[in-house]
C-alpha cells in the first residue's frame, strides 16, 4: 500500500469480508495497475467494470470503475476502484498491460459511456452501433424508450 | 376392369389435401435457435426424443431448404433484421413456430433490447409457452401445425392470402 | 504452418498480382455457433488472415434486470445465463449476496450446493464435448454425450421440477432438501456416466481425423492465457494451474480427494482432453458427497431473516406468517449494508463471479455478472488468425462459447 500511496498520491484502502478495496484518483488508474502488475504480481486482470451511482445514498461521484485483479501465484485478491464524473468521463485503457482488457473496457464504453482514451478500437460492443444512449446508466428506463418496436413490420402477403 | 374393381385399388382425394398430406409429413425445420430453447430443441432431435417420429426430423440450417422456422429463444434488437431476412429467404409455402416465452411474447426479459413477441414483425402459426416447453411440446406443436396444415392448406397457397392473416396478431401498439 | 497473418497476406503471388483477402460473414446463424455470433473473416484463400467477431445478437439487458428484482427473483434470470450449467449460475450468484449480507449457509447446503455444481459441470462438458465432435463431423458422439445429459435432466427434474432453468438456490439455503429418492438417482448415474465417457473417449481420444483436425490448432499459450484474463478449462489447458476449487475454496471443496486437470499445449486437443478429464474428476466428487451428506437443516434459520419459512409453518403459526410477509412485501425484506461484494466460483467455463452493490433495499443497485465465455471469446481472433476456414469450427467448438454468457 504504502508503495502504492508513493507512486499514484492519495489512496484509501477498506476491508470488507475478507476483500480488500483501494481507491485511486481516476487520473492515475493506468499507472497504478501498472505497478500491481509489475511489482506485486497481480498479473490476472479478473473484470472491469463500472456503477452508476446516481441514485446511490451519499455517493459524491456519478461513476465508479471497478477494476479486480488477482495474483496467480500469491491468490490475493485486490479490488481496484476509481471515480470518474460527467461531462467527460474518461479513464486512461489498461490494454496495453492486459489484452484481455480491451473487450471488458468496450463493454463499459457501451453501457455506460465511459471512454477509455488509448484503446485500440473503442466501439459499441453488445448495442447496435446506431443505438444512441447508454443503457445501464440509471437514468435510462428498463423498459426502454420504444427502440425495441422501431422494426418494420413483415406480413404474410409480403413475404 | 369394372369400376367397383377399380375402387378397391386406387383412394380418391382432393388434390388440395393431397398436397397438403404430403407438405405436413415433410416438413424440414429451420432452427432459429438463440438461447435455453434451442437446447431442448436439440434435446427434441436428439436420441430419447426423436422427433424423427413426426417427420421433421430434417434440420437445415440453410433457409432455402426449409420451410418450417422455428424460432427458439428470446429475440433481441440486433438479430430481429436477421430473423426478417431468413424469414423472407424461406420458399413458399412456410409455417412459423415460436417456441417458448422469450419469442412468444417476451417472456420475463421485458427490457430495452428484447423484442417483445416476434409476431409482431413476422407472421407465426403455432405457438409453445414454457420457459422453455419441454420437448413433449414440441413435438405436440408440430402434430398440431400438421393438423393445420391438412385441414387448410391448398396447393397454390390461397389460405396465406386469408384478410386475417395480412395483420399482425397483436392489435396492442406500446406508445 | 506460417502463424501470423502479416506473412502471407502481404506475400505477393507467383505471377505478380496483387494478393487481395476475401472477406466472408460468418453467422449469425450458422449450426457451428451453436447459438447466435457473428465473425467477418478476412480469407486469403482458405487461410484466416483476420477475424472480427461482432456479438450482441442476444444480449437481453440482464445486468439491468438486476437492479429492479430483488435477490431471490432475480436467480431466475441467472438460469437463462449459463443455460448449459444453470444451477452454477445460482450458485455463484447467491454466493455473492450471501457475501454481501454476510451469511454463512449450513454443511449440508454447502453439500448440496456442491453435488449440484458438479452435477453441472458433467452436463456442460457433455454438451460442450459432443458439439466439439459434432462440429467435426462426428455425430454419434453428440448422441453418447446427450444420453449423459439427459439423466443429469432427470436428476435435476426430481430434484427442483424443472428439467433445466432450475432457479435451485435461494439466499440462505436451497429451494428443496435433497430427497432419498434423488441420492438414489444419483448413484445410479454414478454407475451409468464411466460408460458413457469411456464410450466417448474410445471413439474420439485416439481417432486419427479428430485428433489431426484438433492438435496444433488456436494455440494458446501459459503468458497468453494469464495475460488475455482466461480462466477454467481455457487457462488449464494451457498450463496455467489455477482452479478456484483448490486455490480459493468455497463450499465443501476442501472435503473432497481430487486434482486439477491440466495440460501443456493449449490447442483444441488439449482443451478436448482437460474436459474429458475434469468430467471424470467431478465424478469423483459427486462420489464423495453423495455418501457423506451431514445431517441437519438445509436452510438457515428464520433469525437470520433472509429464507422464507416452510409452507406448514406460514399457514399454522402466526409467526410463521408475519415473517413470510416480512420478507416477501416490496419495502420491506432482506436488508443489506451500503457495501459492494464479489464473489466467484469455478464454473465449468472459467471464473463466474458477480458483482453485487448493495443500497440497504432489497434490491441489487447493481448485479454485475463476470462471464467466462464473453474474456474467452475475446481471444478467438488470435487462435484463429492462419489457420484455414474449417479449423474455425474446431477452434470455436472448443471455447465452448455460450451466447447467453456472452452477451447478457
Amino acid at each position: 500500500m504504502d508503495a502504492l500511496r508513493a507512486c499514484v498520491g492519495e489512496v484509501s484502502v477498506s476491508e470488507f469480508r475478507g476483500a480488500t478495496r483501494v481507491v485511486v484518483p481516476a487520473a492515475t488508474v493506468h499507472d497504478a495497475l501498472e505497478l500491481l502488475k509489475e511489482k506485486h504480481g497481480f498479473d490476472l486482470l479478473i473484470d472491469v467494470t463500472c456503477v452508476d451511482y446516481l441514485n446511490y445514498p451519499d455517493a459524491k461521484d456519478r461513476f465508479g470503475l471497478v477494476y479486480l485483479l488477482v495474483g496467480t501465484d500469491t491468490n490475493l485478491r485486490l479490488t481496484v476502484r476509481a471515480f470518474v464524473n460527467d461531462p467527460d468521463p474518461t479513464v486512461r485503457s489498461v490494454v496495453d498491460l492486459w489484452e484481455g482488457a480491451n473487450w471488458l473496457e468496450r463493454e463499459v464504453w457501451d453501457m455506460f459511456g465511459i471512454k477509455f482514451a488509448g484503446h485500440p478500437d473503442l466501439r459499441r460492443i453488445l448495442m447496435p452501433h446506431e443505438f444512441t444512449v447508454f443503457p445501464l446508466r440509471k437514468d435510462y428506463p428498463l423498459q426502454g424508450m420504444g427502440e425495441r418496436h422501431n422494426f418494420p413490420v413483415l406480413t404474410r402477403g409480403e413475404s | 376392369m369394372a369400376v367397383a374393381d377399380l375402387m378397391d385399388q386406387v383412394a380418391t382425394t382432393k388434390l388440395d389435401e393431397l398436397v397438403s398430406w404430403c407438405r405436413k409429413n415433410s416438413l424440414w425445420p429451420m432452427p432459429f435457435a438463440t438461447a435455453c430453447c434451442g437446447i431442448e430443441l436439440m434435446a427434441t432431435g436428439a436420441s430419447r426424443h426423436d422427433i424423427a417420429r413426426f417427420g421433421s426430423e430434417v434440420f437445415r440450417f440453410s433457409p432455402r431448404q426449409c420451410d418450417l422456422m422455428i424460432v427458439a429463444g428470446r429475440v433481441v434488437m440486433k438479430m430481429l433484421p436477421v430473423l426478417q431476412r431468413i424469414w423472407q429467404q424461406m420458399p413458399e409455402p412456410k409455417w412459423c413456430i415460436s417456441m417458448g416465452a422469450c419469442a412468444s411474447t417476451g417472456g420475463v426479459f421485458d427490457t430495452y433490447c428484447v423484442v417483445q413477441g416476434i409476431d409482431r414483425f413476422i407472421p407465426v402459426d403455432m405457438y409453445v409457452p414454457g420457459c422453455p416447453p419441454r420437448p413433449e411440446q414440441l413435438i405436440q406443436a408440430v402434430v398440431d401445425l400438421q393438423a393445420k396444415i391438412q385441414r387448410e392448406g391448398t396447393i397454390f397457397g390461397r389460405e396465406f392470402a386469408v384478410a386475417s392473416r395480412q395483420q399482425t396478431k397483436r392489435a396492442l401498439q406500446e406508445v | 504452418m506460417p502463424l501470423t497473418p502479416s506473412v502471407f497476406a502481404d506475400e505477393p503471388t507467383q505471377d505478380g498480382m496483387q494478393p487481395y483477402l476475401w472477406t466472408m460473414n460468418f453467422g449469425p446463424q450458422h449450426p457451428a455457433t451453436h447459438t447466435t455470433l457473428r465473425l467477418v473473416l478476412k480469407l486469403d484463400g482458405e487461410r484466416v488472415a483476420d477475424a472480427i467477431p461482432d456479438i450482441g445478437f442476444l444480449h437481453s439487458g440482464f445486468e439491468k434486470i438486476g437492479e429492479s428484482l430483488d435477490f431471490n427473483q432475480y436467480v431466475t434470470v441467472t438460469d437463462r445465463m449459463n443455460y448449459i450449467s444453470p444451477m452454477s449460475n445460482n450458485v455463484a450468484w447467491h454466493m455473492a449476496v450471501e457475501k454481501l449480507m454476510g451469511i454463512t449457509v449450513t454443511p449440508r447446503c454447502s453439500y448440496v450446493r456442491t453435488i449440484v455444481c458438479e452435477l453441472m459441470r458433467i452436463s456442460d462438458h457433455l454438451l460442450c464435448l459432443g458439439a466439439m465432435g459434432l462440429d467435426v463431423g462426428a455425430i454419434t458422439h453428440f448422441m453418447f454425450a446427450f444420453s449423459g445429459r439427459e439423466k443429469i435432466y432427470e436428476i435435476a427434474e426430481a430434484l427442483c421440477g424443472a428439467r433445466f432453468t432450475h432457479s435451485y438456490t435461494r439466499v440462505g439455503g436451497v429451494m428443496r432438501d435433497i430427497t432419498p429418492q434423488v441420492v438414489g438417482m444419483i448413484r445410479d448415474f454414478l454407475k451409468f456416466m464411466p460408460g458413457v465417457i469411456d464410450d466417448m473417449e474410445k471413439l474420439l481420444g485416439q481417432n486419427r481425423i479428430f485428433v489431426d483436425r484438433m492438435a496444433g490448432v488456436g494455440v494458446l499459450t501459459k503468458e497468453e492465457a494469464t495475460n488475455r484474463s482466461c480462466t477454467g478449462p481455457m487457462a488449464r489447458a494451457s498450463g496455467v494451474t489455477r482452479d478456484l476449487r483448490i486455490d480459493e475454496p468455497y463450499l465443501s471443496y476442501p472435503d473432497f480427494d481430487f486434482k486439477i486437470c491440466c495440460a501443456r499445449e493449449g490447442d483444441c486437443m488439449a482443451r478436448y482432453q482437460v474436459r474429458m478429464a475434469e468430467l471424470i474428476e467431478s465424478l469423483k466428487i459427486v462420489a464423495q458427497a453423495i455418501e457423506n451428506i451431514p445431517a441437519g437443516p438445509v436452510n438457515i434459520g428464520p433469525e437470520q431473516r433472509s429464507v422464507l419459512p416452510p409452507p406448514g409453518q406460514v399457514w399454522t403459526t402466526i409467526e410463521g406468517l408475519i415473517s413470510h410477509f416480512e420478507l416477501v412485501m416490496p419495502n420491506r425484506g432482506a436488508q443489506v449494508p451500503n457495501e459492494e461484494a464479489y464473489a466467484a466460483i469455478e464454473s465449468p467455463n472459467g471464473e463466474l463471479g458477480f458483482y453485487v452493490v448493495g443500497d440497504g433495499s432489497p434490491r441489487a443497485y447493481r448485479a454485475r455478472c463476470r462471464p467466462p465465455s464473453f474474456v474467452h471469446f475475446a481471444t478467438f481472433p488470435h487462435l484463429i488468425r492462419g489457420h484455414t476456414l474449417s479449423d474455425v469450427v474446431a477452434v470455436l467448438g472448443s471455447l465452448n462459447i455460450i451466447a447467453a454468457e456472452l452477451d447478457r
